[in-house]
Parts: C-alpha cells; structure tokens; sequence
C-alpha cells in the first residue's frame, strides 16, 4: 500500500463521494424502526465510508483522523449506551430494556433509536478496528 | 411450587457484561484498577446467585421477562432448581479462577491484561445468561457470546495455541450453525422459540420430519461444543496450548454448560419419552460417551505432558456426564448432574495446578516431577485430593457420583455400562496414580547433590507459588472432598426437584 | 422425485451450499479457504431460516403510514411476510461477522509467526519450532 501512488480519478471520486456515504449510513441508522434498515446495517456503511478514504488516502491519514484508540472507544461506547437504556429502564421501576416506561411523547420510538444508535456506534468502530489490524500487518 | 418474578437473574448477566465494556475505558488510563474491578464484579455476581439460590430453594422458580413482553413473545429468563445449581457452580468457579490469573497472566500473556479481563467477564456473562434463558434463540446467542470469547481466550496462550484456536473456531462455529439449523427447524413447525411454549406444543408433532430433523441436528451441534467422542478434535489442542487460567476455565465451565442445555433440550423440551422411544438418541449418546469413556483414559495414560493428559481425561469425563443423560433415569440423571458439578471443580483444580507447576518451576513433563512434594508441598496435596476424586475414592465427590451412575446402569439394567464406568476408573488411576507417584519419589542419589550445589547460593525451596495462586486451588481441593461429604445435600436440595417428569425414577 | 425437489427448492439450495462449505472445510489445505467454507457453510444456515418467512402474494412487514394516522384498525396478517425470521437471522449475521473477524485474527498471527498458511507446511514448521 506504501509504494503503489492512488491514482488521481480515485482521490477525487472518493473524496466527493464519502460525506454522501456517510450520510446515507446516517439515515439508515436513523430510520431502523420504520423501515428496512437498523442499527448494524447503518454501522457497517458508515464503517465502509472510513475504509473508502483509507483506500484512496492511505493509513496515516485516516488513522489522525480516526484512530485506533477511537475505535476501541467507540466500541465500548455504544455497548455502554444500549446497556444504559436498558438500566435506566430498571432504574425507573420496570423490567429491563422496557421502553414503555421511558419519559417522552413515543417512548418505544425513542428507547429504539437510541438503541440502534449505540449498535451503530459500536459496530463502526469494532468494523474498523477490525481493518485496522488487517491492515497494519506488513 | 410457585413461580414469581425477580430482576436478579437479569442481574446476574448485566454486571459483567457492562464491566467487560467500562474496563477498555478504564484501562486506558489505570492499568492496575482492571484487575480490582473484574474481581469485583465477579463477586457482585456470586453475591446475586447466593441470593437466587436461596430464594429458589425456599419459594421456588423465578421467572423474568425481558422488555415487559410476556412469552411466547418476548424472551423470558427462567430459572429453576438445576439452573440456579449451575449459576452457583459457574460464579463460583470463574471468580476463583479469576482471582488466580492475576499472577499467572502476568507470566504467561503479559500486557494482555485489558484484553484478557474484558473477554472473560463476556465469557461469564455469557455463560450466566445460557443456563438463564428460557428462549431457544437466546440460547443460541449466549452460546456464542461464550464460544467467541473462549476462542480468542485460547489464543492467547505460547506460540501453537492460534493453531489450535483457530481448530476450534472452524469445529465450535460448525456447532453452534448445527444449533441454529435445529432452532429454524423447530420454529418452522411450531412457530414458537419459547421452551415452556414448544414444550407444550411439540408432544403433537412428534412424527413430523422437521421435529427429527431438527432434534438431530440439535444433538450433533450440541455434542460439537461439548466435545463427546468423535467430535472431540478440537478439544486436545485447545487446552494443552491455552494459558493456565484459560484451560482451567474453559474446562471448567463451557463444556459444561454445552451438556447442560443437552439435558435442558432432551428432558425439559422434548419429553423423554422421545428421546428413549420414539427417536432412540439416547442408546446413541449412551453408547458414544461409553466409547469416549475408554478411549479418553487411554489416551491420557500415554500422554507425558501434563495438561495434554489432562485435556484427554477431560474427554473420558464428559463421557460419564453424557452416559448419565443418556441413561436415562433419574439415578442416572443425578448421577450425571453431580458429576457435571464435581469434575468442574476437579478439573479446574488440576489445571490451576498445572498452571502453578509452570509458574514455579518451569516444568511441563510429567517426568520432570520428581521430588516435586519437597518443593510444593501444598499444591502437590491439593493435586493428589482432586486426584483421588477423579479415580472415585471416599470421601470425595468424584465417588458419589459414580455410585450414582453404576446405581442408575442398574436401574436400566445395561449391565455393559456397569463394566465401562468400572474399567474406566481403573483406568484413571493409570494416569493420575503415576503422576503423583513422581511428586512423592524421593529424587536419585545424584540429582539430590546436583540440586544441593544449586540451593546452597540461597534459592529458597519452599513454595513460591504466590497466595492469589495457592488459596483458589485449596478452595477447590476442600470443595471437593465437601461436595463428597455433603453430597446428600445438593441431591436433595437441587437435583431431585429438578428430575424432569418422564424420567423413571 | 424432481417435483420434490422443487417443490422443496430452499431445502435442496441450502443443502447444496451447505455441502459445497463442508468440502472446503475438510478437502482444502489452505486455511483461508477453510475460512471461506465455513462462512458458505453458515450464510447457507442464514439463508434457509430466511426462506421460510415467504409466502404467497405477501409485501414487506411494515406498515405505511401509521406514524401520522395512528394504527390502522384492520391488518390482515397474512399479506405480510412474517418478519421474525428475518430479525432472527440479523442477529445470527452478526454473530457470523464476529466469528470471521476472530479468525481473520487468529490467520494474521497464524502468517506472522509461521510464515504459511498451508496446512501441511504449518504443521513441519511448528514441529520443527515448537
């Protein structure tokens, strides 16, 4: 990967092209209860969209941007996440990962987007991190 | 009997699962506070299946539902005498293990801690939720959580033990597939994941293609992760080349918890009645594990490294586990039960062993232990009690449990098993009786002078095996002659209100 | 006998994959390939347990609509495909995703310390190392 140069059609497709990828993991994420889609689907794209801007950009400057310890962080983060719903839950009386109870006008609807929100989070991560380590083997 | 509701079961699985995922936060930053808070949520844990326990043994099994969604459509935690025997034995044991690998993961794995107490508070948390969950899914998303994290464990041991991690992850991932093929079967016909449900939905579809099918599948993927003969590849190289503390656990707690959900599925799923007539698994099982009995302990007899013998007996022993489900009875089924309890203590006992022999000398070979009781006296001894419950002597646990077994042959009146159990104690004291023989043989004339020359520059003889390492190991030791003394205890408390309705008793 | 076969066209194709990953599990020498025969091998699983939430004439498991006009008052259940399956096997897609990143860890370290993939030259050089 060091010595091949990317060619500059890549670069340029890549670079316009990451905001939407990113966008569109975004949406997907965001719209898991209604329709197809969910928290994992939305984490691999937007996993994807990091290894997209590695493949043009090379390693180090992905890895500035979005390191590996970020990676591990973002991994525990959105685990702590779903499971903090699910205590907060317990916390208010009710059983565990019962959304019903859960302040706002539609609690399923909020307790399930931040759920799928932790699961993207931690699959973004985990996914990279993954393809860091494939990758930093010489 | 009375079923009611409590969070402690959801308890049980939540503490070590957040902790596992605080640790990489934690770790980051103070190195020396991962091993402090692991311990703590293990013990948070036991604490919590201590007060399961004693509320399952006064008022009866409780029951939870996840999300507040009743079954058959939400999942449902459900735990009664024998899950609430195995939540006991579990905590237990993998808080013992985990206080020992302070030290010994410092020698074998070093720099590994974060990633080392992560993955096994996953592992007890995943092991705590299988023996919870009423759900077959569930079940199937537990015994991954488990089987991931004990792969990568494996691999963290010296040089081959990728190898024969990787062995195991192609064998243990083509188990739990096998798993999830009879669970997609199983809900094709029934259209419930629920086991009370498919309980009483399943004794009117007992001809159908699908329900054999999938409850043969289901055996197969099951006997994969327990490791029963001829699916045992994978198990010799995992334990020989896992850490110390690794091999203990995962001898101790996963094939376990693989033959528990065979006897949960077989007995309290599917009615005995099918497994002995109308689909004769159990003559099948009976007579694999009959096999695996044999072979098992003469494999281990001509092992000369330690703990690859010790993984071989291992084989020879789920053997009699199995060939107490399969017998059938409830002699024999608690004759399985009390052997699943007291091998795990056994077993884990023997590795963290093997484990302080490696960290104090260096030595894996068997002929190496010569004079070996000089220098350890008190691990040596904590090697010979477990010793001599594994050959079956009194008053340790290992000798009631194989009454049971011969008792429940009898019952059955397969007297051919009668001979396999008999032999095969025979047999195991061919390998354990000649270990221990080498730790209490006085050394040879010369051996004694060279090792004089050496001690006189002031290396002390006595027992270097530091304290985090030695009480664990006599814990277990005194748990195995307890469990022998009490043993009438846990029959009556735990197993004979959990003997499925079915079984002759 | 061919009417049976297809009229049973899930079960013959997730046999046929099923078969094709164990072959490459056993027959091949490379672990990678195993790797890649026991990934056939459980998307094959994946795939029959999602092919038994078809049916007849039935559209996507959502209902349109309902976030403004509140719920409807009629849903005929059996013009939907039965969504558990499919959130099922989600699940289990994940769990498939996981197992093959700890392999493809376990082969990284595996190529760092031995230098092969192959089996058979595995096995010389850890007799010869270890």
């Amino acid at each position: 990967m060091k010595d091949v140069a990317p060619s500059i059609i890549l670069k340029v497709v890549c670079r316009r092209l990451v905001p939407f990828v990113q966008i569109f993991g975004l949406y997907v994420i965001m719209h898991g209860h209604s329709s197809p889609g969910g928290g994992f689907q939305g984490g691999v794209i937007l996993a994807s969209s990091v290894m997209l801007l590695v493949l043009c950009d090379g390693l180090e400057p992905v890895q500035r941007r979005f390191s590996v310890a970020m990676a591990t962080a973002a991994t525990s983060t959105g685990v702590l996440l779903y499971a903090g719903v699910g205590v907060l839950s317990l916390l208010l009386g009710a059983n565990y990962l019962d959304y019903g109870i859960l302040p706002g006008a539609e609690p399923r609807s909020l307790g399930m987007l931040v759920i799928e929100v932790g699961v993207g989070i931690t699959v973004t991560g985990a996914l990279v991190s993954i393809f860091y380590d494939l990758l930093g083997f010489e | 009997m009375n079923i009611h509701q409590s969070a402690t079961p959801i308890l049980i699985v939540i503490v070590p699962l957040i902790t596992s995922f605080i640790l990489p936060l934690l770790g980051w930053r103070h190195r020396r506070l991962v091993f402090p808070v692991s311990v703590l949520a293990l013990l948070c844990s036991f604490g919590l299946s201590l007060v399961l326990a004693g509320r399952v043994l006064n008022v009866g099994p409780v029951e939870y539902f996840m999300g507040g969604w009743e079954p058959p459509w939400g999942i449902a935690f459900y735990v009664d005498h024998l899950a609430v025997l195995m939540l006991l034995l579990l905590t237990f044991v993998t808080l013992l293990v985990a206080i020992y690998s302070k030290k010994s993961i410092l020698k074998e794995a070093p720099d590994q801690e974060v990633p080392f107490y992560s993955l096994y508070l996953i592992l007890v948390s995943g092991l705590t939720g299988l023996v919870s969950t009423a759900d077959m899914f569930n079940l199937y998303v537990f015994l991954e959580i488990t089987s991931i994290s004990c792969y990568a464990l494996v691999s963290l041991g010296r040089g081959v033990a990728v190898v024969s991690a990787f062995r195991y992850v192609i064998l243990g991932t083509v188990g739990a597939a096998f798993y999830l093929l009879s669970v997609g079967y199983l809900y094709s016909v029934t259209g419930s994941l629920n086991m009370t449900d498919l309980a009483r939905i399943l004794p009117g579809l007992y001809e159908s293609n699908a329900v054999l099918v999938g409850f043969a599948f289901f055996v197969i993927g099951i006997s994969l992760k327990m490791a029963l003969f001829p699916m045992h590849a994978w198990l010799p190289g995992a334990y020989t080349n896992a850490p110390s503390a690794v091999s203990a656990l995962v001898a101790g707690t996963t094939t376990k918890v693989a033959a528990y959900v065979l006897a949960r599925v077989m007995f309290f799923v599917f009615e005995p009645s099918f497994s002995v007539e109308t689909f004769p698994v159990t003559t099948v099982l009976s007579w694999m594990a009959a096999v695996a009995m044999i072979l098992g302990s003469v494999m281990a007899i001509v092992q000369s490294d330690l703990k690859r013998m010790l993984a071989y007996s291992s084989i020879a022993q789920i053997g009699y586990i199995v060939l107490g489900i399969g017998l059938a009875n409830g002699m024999g089924f608690t004759g399985g039960i009390l052997h699943l309890v007291n091998h795990a203590f056994m077993k884990c006992c023997l590795f963290l062993v093997a484990g302080a022999i490696v960290y104090q000398t260096g030595r894996r070979e068997i002929h190496t232990f010569r004079n070996l009781s000089r220098k350890m006296p008190l691990t040596t001894a904590a090697f010979t009690i477990c010793a001599f419950g594994m050959i079956g002597l009194p008053p340790t646990g290992g000798f009631f449990s194989k009454v049971y077994l011969i008792l429940g042959a009898i019952d059955g009146e397969q007297w051919v098993f009668v001979g396999v159990i008999l032999v095969s104690s025979v047999l195991a004291i061919g390998y354990l009786a000649n270990v221990v023989r080498y730790m209490y043989l006085t050394a040879d004339e010369d051996e004694i002078a060279t090792e004089m020359t050496v001690s006189s520059h002031g290396e002390p003889d006595r027992e270097k095996v530091p304290l985090t390492m030695l009480v664990p190991m006599l814990i277990l030791a005194a748990g195995v002659i307890l469990l022998g003394l009490f043993n009438g205890v846990v029959v009556s408390q735990f197993i004979d209100p959990a003997i499925p309705i079915g079984l002759p008793r | 006998m061919l009417e049976f076969i297809i009229g049973h066209f899930n079960n013959a194709t997730y046999i046929m994959l099923m078969m094709i990953g164990f072959y490459a599990m056993i027959g091949k020498t490379n672990l990678v390939k195993k790797l890649v025969g026991m990934n056939i091998f459980q998307w094959s699983i994946i795939l029959f347990v999602v092919s038994l939430s078809a049916k007849r004439d039935a559209t996507i498991p959502i209902v349109f609509g309902s976030h403004s006009s509140g719920s409807p008052a009629h849903l005929d259940a059996s013009s939907y495909v039965n969504p558990l399956p499919h959130v099922l096997m989600l699940t289990a897609i994940v769990v498939g995703v996981a197992t093959t990143g700890v392999a493809l860890a376990l082969l990284l370290r595996i190529y760092r310390r031995y230098g092969t993939l192959e089996e058979d030259e595995l096995l010389k050089r850890i007799r010869s190392s270890g």
